[in-house]
């Protein structure tokens, strides 16, 4: 394998790794008004992801620079061309990160009111709007030769785009929900599990329609075995679920999203930034990526780093494996 | 109304405006972090109560401020690509592998441990949960390294060539970018200043308890600790400062000229260093000055006869070199920049200096005023913090990276002035609004001080009541 489709497919990692993270974390924080019936139910799914949502977040961190040390062309061209929709997401993750942090920093209940709602909304826009900066990217948009975007903020609110938005968004939910159910005891597991079932239903309609028509437009062989074995991952799931088998309905859930991203990335491969207005003008792995001496580099550091990471930040969630109950959080006290 | 919807300008602004805001919050990461280890080893060592509690103090103001800094640090990374992005594109076979590096080496593992010191209280032994914080300080000051080497690669371009047919500059040897010796300077100086600002935190907090006579058996001792640390960390800030004016002298002269706004190539006695000056705005007449012989010229080499090269000359120089256009900084911008950065720097160490002369073998200040004015020790850190970055990157101007591509043609072309003015605005509007509300927490968790300590269970010697939930 050449060294920029290595670094097509450890970017292509890095994103999966956010999205089957991060994505649980947005699902968590969106539930919070479906799961909760007070401020102890609240505090409990909060803390289901309190030790972690800051290294899940970090992947996005991560899989941002590796693009812009690998693939400089297609980092700037995405992000200054999809200017409005990522500025969305920063505000977005500023307000839920703080809130996190701030919500309890004091008892009255306006003010944790006040952060819930944006960790509700810090939550909901990243996940959706993720999903139609993907699709757009799967899709193509207009680029000049320069390969600048020179569509507008609505043209990246198309249909197709808009649907890869709400299959995003339904999956993390479903995800988080599943998460709460495996990470939770009482009511509010048996309430995350009823959700889960629902939702899951949803989800299914939802994505499996969007993997269709990313198939049908889009695919190549390689995604579209993807995308069905995506399909059939998450059925799967919903049917773990039913039978309360929590972990096995949560990794099939992370197994979903990690193969509904690759065969987006499949279907994209080599291309990373196709123009729909000319070919000509489209980036490929080939003319966006770096020279071969930095990717050398690049590659000795992610192949040595990379197993260690995923060693030490397994070993976190093995120590915060314990379920979350209300008996654990502390009665309030005066701050 | 064109010329307020600049892209450039507006782009400018707001990067300016979203990098100082994040660098408040992360030399009290980087200092805070580390101050937190030393308690916590000193703890772990000693056995003794006062400095558990004194972890567990500090290690609340910490949390607050870390999140700010980890949400407002994404937009700095996300801002390359959206803003600059005829710079990401030319610099980016170079720029993005510090950055890249520092994700994969730094920030997972700052996270990471962070998150298990955080909640690991009641989960993990003794030992492995002071690990985790030295662990996360690690992660910390290794990305310091990383970003300070790609900020200075912007300074003093090494280690690359240029493709002339992908346009762009390429990386050739990694060691070289990261030993650059402008980042050898800077690393310590930006790490012993994050110091500062971190010692003056701590003294302001010890100095707000003392001054009620509250605390005394957890604040005398930070006092203290804060007081070293200042003095420490201050000498350190000049002597590494020192290096690095010399590093700036060899691959920015422009920027050392600036700095004293020496129009005229100037040598020995002449090259003088003006502690202050009254001038016509553009610089160019000077109507009062106080000067001190010979120190421009130590200063730039370390010699009493050196000759400090003046603006004009380099500008002559430039325009051969580069061609038509003008080279130099906004002179009052650099030259009151630096001043003031030296200015407050010293002062806050003097506080430091009389406070440890003053509380010598555990005396007292005579003067209860002197506690109030130890407590300005940490907005004047920040202060000195600020205008010395603001020197740092203006002095650069008008290159983005030095001598290879200039501010101007670095912006997104494909980014119109509207977006960049909605994205200022909300950055501007979100920013401080949670500014005032950090202010208020963080002045709540100083001003409540220190917790009881935790005690131990007798049978498990586990701590008790120590599990921190959200």
């Amino acid at each position: 394998m050449d060294l920029p489709t290595l670094w097509f497919f450890i970017v292509g990692f890095l994103f999966v790794g956010y999205f089957v993270l991060d994505g649980f974390d947005f699902g968590v924080g969106m539930s919070l008004p479906f799961l909760s019936k007070d401020d102890t139910d609240r505090r409990v799914l909060i803390n289901t992801i309190g030790p972690v949502w800051d290294l899940n977040e970090t992947w996005v961190i991560v899989a941002g620079a590796s693009l812009f040390a690998a693939f400089p062309e297609w980092y700037a061209t995405l992000f200054s061309g999809f200017y409005l929709p990522l500025l969305l997401i920063l505000l977005a993750l500023i307000l839920r990160g703080v809130s996190f942090e701030y919500r309890h920093q004091r008892p009255e209940r306006v003010w944790k009111a006040r952060f819930d709602r944006m960790i509700v909304v810090g939550s909901a826009v990243p996940a959706f709007l993720w999903g139609v900066a993907f699709a757009n990217i799967v899709a193509g948009v207009p680029l000049d030769a320069n390969h600048d975007y020179i569509g507008t903020f609505f043209g990246l609110l198309n249909p197709y785009a808009l649907l890869g938005g709400l299959t995003t968004l339904l999956l993390f939910f479903t995800h988080g929900v599943v998460f709460v159910a495996l990470k939770t005891d009482g009511e509010i597991r048996g309430r995350a599990r009823r959700l889960a079932v629902r939702a899951g239903a949803l989800t299914i309609v939802v994505a499996a329609s969007f993997l269709v028509w990313t198939s049908v437009a889009f695919g190549t062989p390689a995604s579209i075995l993807l995308s069905a074995g995506a399909a059939v991952v998450l059925v799967g799931s919903f049917l773990a679920n039913l039978r309360g088998r929590e972990r096995l309905a949560f990794g099939l859930m992370a197994a979903t999203i990690g193969l509904a991203v690759l065969s987006l990335f499949l279907a994209l491969f080599p291309g990373v930034m196709p123009a729909s207005n000319d070919p000509a003008n489209s980036l490929t792995i080939v003319n966006a990526s770096s020279s071969q001496y930095t990717l050398e580099i690049m590659s000795w550091v992610a192949l040595i780093f990379l197993p260690l990471i995923l060693a030490y930040q397994g070993w976190t969630y093995w120590i915060f494996r314990k379920r979350v109950t209300r008996e654990q959080i502390p009665v309030e006290a005066a701050h | 109304m064109n010329e307020f919807l600049d892209p450039l300008l507006l782009s400018r602004w707001q990067f300016g405006l979203t990098t100082i805001y994040h660098f408040l919050f992360v030399p009290l990461t980087i200092g805070l972090v580390t101050t937190v280890a030393i308690f916590q080893t000193a703890w772990v060592r000693t056995g003794s109560l006062k400095y558990l509690q004194l972890t567990r103090f500090f290690g609340k103001i910490f949390l607050i401020n870390f999140a700010m800094g980890v949400v407002t640090g994404i937009v700095q990374e996300f801002q390359f690509g959206m803003n600059w992005s005829d710079y990401s594109r030319f610099v980016g076979d170079v720029f993005g592998a510090p950055l890249a590096l520092e994700g994969l080496l730094a920030f997972f593992l700052e996270a990471t441990f962070i998150g298990l010191w955080i909640f690991g209280w009641d989960k993990l032994p003794k030992k492995l949960h002071l690990a985790s914080i030295w662990a996360a300080t690690v992660g910390s000051i290794l990305s310091a390294y990383f970003i300070i080497a790609a900020n200075s690669f912007m300074q003093n371009p090494v280690a690359f060539r240029i493709n002339e047919e992908k346009g762009r500059a390429e990386l050739t040897n990694i060691w070289e970018l990261l030993t650059n010796k402008v980042a050898l300077a800077a690393f310590p100086h930006t790490i012993f200043a994050c110091f500062m600002v971190t010692a003056g935190l701590i003294i302001a907090t010890a100095a707000w308890h003392l001054y009620r006579n509250q605390h005394l058996e957890t604040m005398r001792p930070a006092l203290k600790f804060g007081l070293w640390m200042m003095v420490g960390a201050g000498a350190l800030t000049v002597l590494t400062g020192d290096q690095l004016g010399l590093a700036m002298v060899e691959t920015q002269p422009m920027k050392m000229a600036a700095a004293e706004a020496l129009y005229h190539t100037a040598t020995g006695a002449n090259a003088s260093f003006s502690v202050f000056t009254l001038g016509t705005p553009d610089g160019v007449h000077e109507l009062f000055s106080i000067r001190i012989p010979y120190l421009l010229s130590f200063l730039s080499t370390h010699t009493f006869d050196g000759t400090v090269e003046g603006i004009n000359n380099l500008q002559e120089q430039y325009v051969q070199l580069y061609g038509p256009g003008d080279y130099s900084p906004t002179i009052w911008i650099t030259y009151w920049s630096f001043r003031w950065m030296i200015g407050l720097g010293m002062s806050h160490v003097l506080i430091a200096v009389a406070g440890l002369w003053l509380t010598r073998r555990g005396r007292s200040p005579r003067w209860r005023w002197m506690w109030r004015v130890a407590v300005w020790a940490f907005p004047l850190s920040l202060g000195a913090m600020i205008v010395g970055w603001i020197f740092t990157e203006m002095g650069r101007q008008p290159w983005i990276v030095f001598g290879l591509l200039k501010t101007q043609d670095a912006v997104s072309p494909g980014v119109t002035g509207v977006e960049v003015l909605i994205s200022l605005i909300a950055f501007t509007l979100i920013y401080g609004t949670l500014a005032v509300v950090e202010f208020k927490l963080i002045k709540k968790a100083i001003q409540k001080g220190p917790d009881d300590a935790p005690e131990e269970d007798p049978e498990t010697g586990k701590l008790q009541h120590t599990a921190t939930v959200y």
